[in-house]
């Protein structure tokens, strides 16, 4: 079996994450003042930043899965809100599905497929919600698609960073259904979605790390 | 920004010591950030715990006490508490009768109370859940994430504390909590916008002459935009809007609660609580009970939001019982 998915390039993934999050925290709080409550990009920007504290705490030799796991639990008892327990939520049940130290590119876009089931249930969001999952449905489905085509991770990476992008993008003229800004109605309409816009970011930070690969 | 704080990021924990130095009956536990009562756990009492995300002070941290929470879990602003946080509040009260959670309907809210509950199920503790959903202003239907909970939030934190304190069991305390959740509707309107510490801007913009009508309490815009007018006309719209969802008909006895959002006058609440009795006269509604003052804040948002419940004996025996806690006193 290809070992596309070891601990390194896991690690490389969050920390690519962490930091595209701290990049960007003022985008995604500005996207999330228009249409929820402004605090998006500054809970994941806290969340992030004791992911890679617990990832550097991580005995060398651990599996993809528990480098998922321990992010998962991280997000989860920092981040609070709704993104804390659906991300965190997500990473813990993709972890659960890669307990080997290395893993394919079939076996992440099954354990990613995973963690997208638990955010859908926990937020009982579908596509067009205009939530999260509008770039997470589409970027798994990339994944699953580069797995049957024999791509390789990286190409399989960009793949999935542009559908979650153009799935983010795709929000913009939805009116929302769930989350807080569904209580805005018709309101909603013309913002960009802030979960959908850092399921992108995350995405593109996969890209990014598969990118040397 | 103008605010009295020292950094945006320290906000909640210098405020958490603080509340320890101010109320002395209450223990505040800065690592866990928990807020609970000093005599806790107490035996055979069923543990009252509410929280959610700080800036709507006094709720809840200002509602421990005896005849109210056994504890709070204060979020970061605007933001729910993690599950971590909850599972402290239950060690430090639980006395062995079971807890019951009293969740506000905001979808943070509810996944980290629910993540926190389906752990300490799993340690053979009984956890009762009272979900608050009292916001006329969201449409109740599969297409939206459901009512808000807002200012009924007090009443439930009220009736379930004192038949808490009377001894009853967890289920019996869950079911009040949701008679009066069932029995309440609330409505918002906002003069201003509120400004988080991390955003440090106001979080819509609002021209000096209109006003945002069903606002929720996180400073999220509401569903219309309005010209300002006398408390006079907006109170007959806010209660229209409320009578339109609830069933009260003349003859019937309401709690009033008319909450200031954080930056309105107590005089001008006073105004609106006297439009809202005449009104209410004039439909024949009795007014049993009025609380008026800020309750269930938004920061540093102006104007108010209206709460009706309404009223039976057992719920008035219990909206009159003994409390003592720093922001609801009762002798």
């Amino acid at each position: 079996m290809r070992t596309d998915l070891d601990q390194d390039l896991a690690l490389a993934w969050l920390r690519a994450a962490a930091a595209a999050v701290e990049r960007q925290h003022e985008q995604l709080t500005a996207l999330d003042a228009a249409i929820g409550d402004g605090d998006h990009g500054s809970n994941l920007r806290r969340g992030f930043a004791a992911v890679t504290a617990a990832l550097d705490a991580l005995e060398p030799g651990a599996t993809p899965g528990t480098v998922f796991s321990t992010a998962g639990r991280t997000l989860i008892s920092k981040v609070g809100g709704a993104s804390g327990p659906l991300y965190g939520s997500a990473l813990r049940t993709a972890g659960a599905a890669l307990p080997d130290p290395g893993a394919d590119l079939t076996a992440l876009a099954q354990a990613m497929r995973a963690g997208l089931g638990t955010v859908r249930k926990l937020g009982g969001a579908v596509v067009g919600d205009k939530t999260m999952v509008d770039a997470f449905e589409p970027a798994v489905a990339a994944l699953e698609r580069a797995a049957f085509d024999g791509f390789t991770l990286r190409e399989a990476g960009a793949l999935a960073a542009e559908a979650a992008e153009a799935g983010a993008r795709a929000t913009i003229p939805l009116q929302a259904r769930k989350g807080r800004a569904s209580y805005l109605g018709p309101r909603s309409v013309g913002h960009q979605d802030p979960g959908a816009t850092s399921t992108a970011l995350l995405f593109r930070a996969l890209a990014d790390a598969a990118s040397g690969r | 920004m103008k605010k009295l704080i020292n950094t945006p990021e320290s906000v909640l924990d210098d405020a958490l010591a603080a509340i320890a130095a101010a109320h002395p009956e209450l223990t505040v536990d800065r690592e866990n950030r928990v807020i609970h009562r000093a005599d806790a756990p107490r035996p055979g009492k069923v543990a009252l715990i509410s929280g959610g995300g700080s800036g709507h002070e006094p709720l809840h941290g200002g509602f421990v006490g005896p005849g109210m929470l056994d504890a709070a879990c204060p979020g970061e602003v605007f933001t729910s508490p993690v599950p971590d946080q909850v599972l402290a509040a239950l060690a430090a009260t639980d006395g062995g009768a079971g807890a019951v959670l009293i969740v506000k309907n905001y979808t943070g809210d509810v996944l980290n109370f629910a993540l926190a509950t389906e752990l300490a199920r799993a340690e053979g503790i009984e956890v009762h859940t009272v979900l608050v959903n009292d916001d006329v202003a969201v449409e109740d239907s599969t297409w939206t994430a459901g009512r808000r909970g807002t200012g009924a939030t007090v009443v439930v934190e009220k009736v379930a504390g004192a038949l808490a304190e009377r001894g009853a069991k967890a289920a019996e305390v869950a079911a009040v909590g949701e008679r009066a959740v069932a029995a309440s509707r609330s409505f918002a309107v906002a003069l201003t916008a509120a400004t988080t510490p991390a955003a440090g801007r106001p979080g819509f913009d609002l021209p000096a002459d209109e006003i945002e009508v069903g606002v929720g309490i996180h400073g999220e815009p509401g569903r219309r935009r309005e010209p300002l007018r006398p408390a006079r006309e907006l109170v007959a719209e806010v209660l229209d809007t409320i009578l339109a969802d609830h069933t009260l008909t003349a003859g019937d006895e309401v709690i009033a609660l008319v909450n200031g959002l954080g930056a309105t006058p107590l005089l001008e609440l006073y105004i609106v609580h006297g439009e809202l009795a005449a009104r209410l006269a004039e439909r024949g509604i009795t007014l049993a009970r009025s609380l008026v003052g800020n309750y269930v804040t938004s920061l540093d948002m102006a104007g108010f939001s209206l709460t009706l419940t309404k009223a039976d004996p057992e719920l008035l025996d219990l909206w009159d019982a003994p409390a003592a806690t720093p922001a609801l006193r009762r002798p």
